[in-house]
């Protein structure tokens, strides 16, 4: 089996659906319709740039520019994770602790994925480690936004009983304890969610489209599973690496409580 | 006993002062003048500059929490961390002979937090600072939710802990209650705070 070659009028077709979302929109007074139309145009754009980016990028077969590739999708990432967060730490730390628990995570398993399980050759052949990098940076994004997201508004939220405890002489571990292993757990719910949820609720994309493109559902599967338990392992280790790093820096070495490394709600 | 040397908590700036043992020292001052960030400052839970020691030890010769475990700061509004009052205790028996002097009822250490007063929050955060006997209190408005008789016995509690050595340094509205615990006080006036004989 081929892949079916979609015609741009099939896509033109597709894209009706969205219109009307905008005119209904328009008329119920949501207020979206600006939004609906540029971030469909800046979708379109982006993937259809992408779509070439790789193009060349497969045939170049470059560990350089590979790697390139991959570093500006950590940039991207990096600012959503940074534009999702209520409060920001100051300075460098404001993008740096969560890009940098991202960067550290998602390269560290797909290397170990495509070095080990997978095994494409060259092992850094961007058909492979783009796409899974890509998947995997973008679930942990997802865990350490969430997670850094918990610890910074519990702690502003829940400051008089951190500060409680270190004035009766708690460490500074103690007294984050609930906070962090919360900021933790919230971390963890969608790669959670998506496990259990995936082939009884979902077929998750990856899947989908190695079935969409001919592939045996049954080796599909295999990927999938894979895939599944990178991102678990991913989305752990950014998730912990960033909730503890971020509590830490919410202290200081005297065990203070350090709201002030926030900015401003 | 305790020594505060050249303090200074973002723009205040204090006058060196000493705590001997057995003394109280009222910290004074119109609303928002910074009276509980010098507390804090003492008890080191903000950033702050200056040198301060216990003792003759320097507070920088040990850690932050072991610090604050003899200089306990204890807020107007405490903190809790549990669902129950007893929770926050390690040692029950001391707290609740503290708790029956200051007319707390017998029940109170299984109630949930949540359903606690201003007042009986107050007494209840003293307490589970006074159980673990530290050298220096540092209370911010400790009676300001009390009523008259219950102010009384947390004044004699603490006249009790000067007695047996403790330094206490709290602030207070009330000139009456300043009087009957202290014979200096700290006031603040714009960004300087002088001792004052009481």
């Amino acid at each position: 089996m081929t892949l079916i070659v979609l015609s741009y009028w099939d896509i033109a077709f597709a894209a009706v659906l969205l219109i009307v979302n905008g005119i209904l929109s328009f008329f119920l007074q949501l207020g979206v319709h600006r939004q609906l139309l540029v971030s469909a145009i800046r979708m379109v754009i982006q993937l259809t740039l992408i779509g070439y980016v790789l193009l060349i990028l497969f045939s170049l077969v470059s560990p350089l520019w590979t790697g390139l590739t991959a570093l500006i999708m950590v940039g991207f990432a990096g600012y959503e994770i940074m534009s999702r967060l209520e409060r920001r730490f100051h300075g460098v730390w404001a993008y740096g602790l969560g890009t940098g628990a991202m960067l550290f995570a998602a390269t560290l398993v797909t290397v170990l994925a495509l070095t080990t399980q997978v095994q494409p050759d060259p092992w850094y052949h961007p058909r492979y480690a783009l796409p899974m990098f890509g998947m995997i940076l973008g679930n942990t994004m997802t865990g350490i936004s969430l997670g850094l997201n918990t610890l910074i508004s519990n702690t502003v939220r829940e400051r008089g009983s951190i500060e409680g405890q270190i004035a009766l002489g708690r460490t500074r571990s103690e007294a984050f304890k609930p906070v962090v292993r919360q900021a933790m757990r919230s971390g963890f719910i969608p790669i959670l969610n998506a496990m259990s949820a995936s082939g009884v609720v979902s077929l998750p994309g990856m899947m989908t489209g190695q079935i969409l493109a001919g592939a045996d559902p049954t080796l599909a599967v295999q990927y999938q599973i894979l895939i599944m338990f990178l991102i678990g392992g991913a989305t752990g280790i950014g998730v912990i690496i960033a909730v503890l790093v971020g509590a830490y820096r919410l202290t200081d070495d005297r065990h203070r409580l350090r709201i002030d490394r926030l900015t401003e709600a | 006993m305790l020594k505060v040397i050249s303090l200074k908590v973002f723009s205040l700036v204090l006058q060196d002062f000493e705590l001997p043992a057995g003394q109280a020292v009222a910290v004074t001052g119109a609303s928002g003048a910074g009276k509980s960030l010098v507390l804090r400052a003492v008890a080191d839970l903000i950033p702050n500059d200056g040198e301060i020691t216990l003792f003759g030890e320097a507070r920088e010769t040990m850690s932050g929490p072991d610090w604050r475990r003899l200089v306990t700061y204890v807020s107007a509004t405490p903190g809790w961390w549990g669902v129950r009052v007893k929770d926050h205790f390690l040692d029950l028996k001391e707290a609740q002979k503290l708790a029956l002097a200051l007319l707390l009822p017998e029940d109170i250490f299984s109630a949930p937090v949540a359903q606690l007063s201003t007042g009986e929050q107050q007494r209840l955060a003293l307490i589970r600072a006074l159980v673990q006997s530290p050298k220096v209190l540092l209370l911010d408005e400790p009676t300001s939710g009390l009523d008259a008789e219950a102010t009384k016995q947390v004044e004699k509690c603490l006249l009790r802990f000067l007695h047996d050595g403790g330094s206490l340094l709290f602030v207070t509205h009330d000139i009456a209650q300043a009087n009957r615990l202290a014979k200096r006080s700290l006031h603040i006036l714009g960004n300087q705070i002088e001792e004052k004989q009481l």
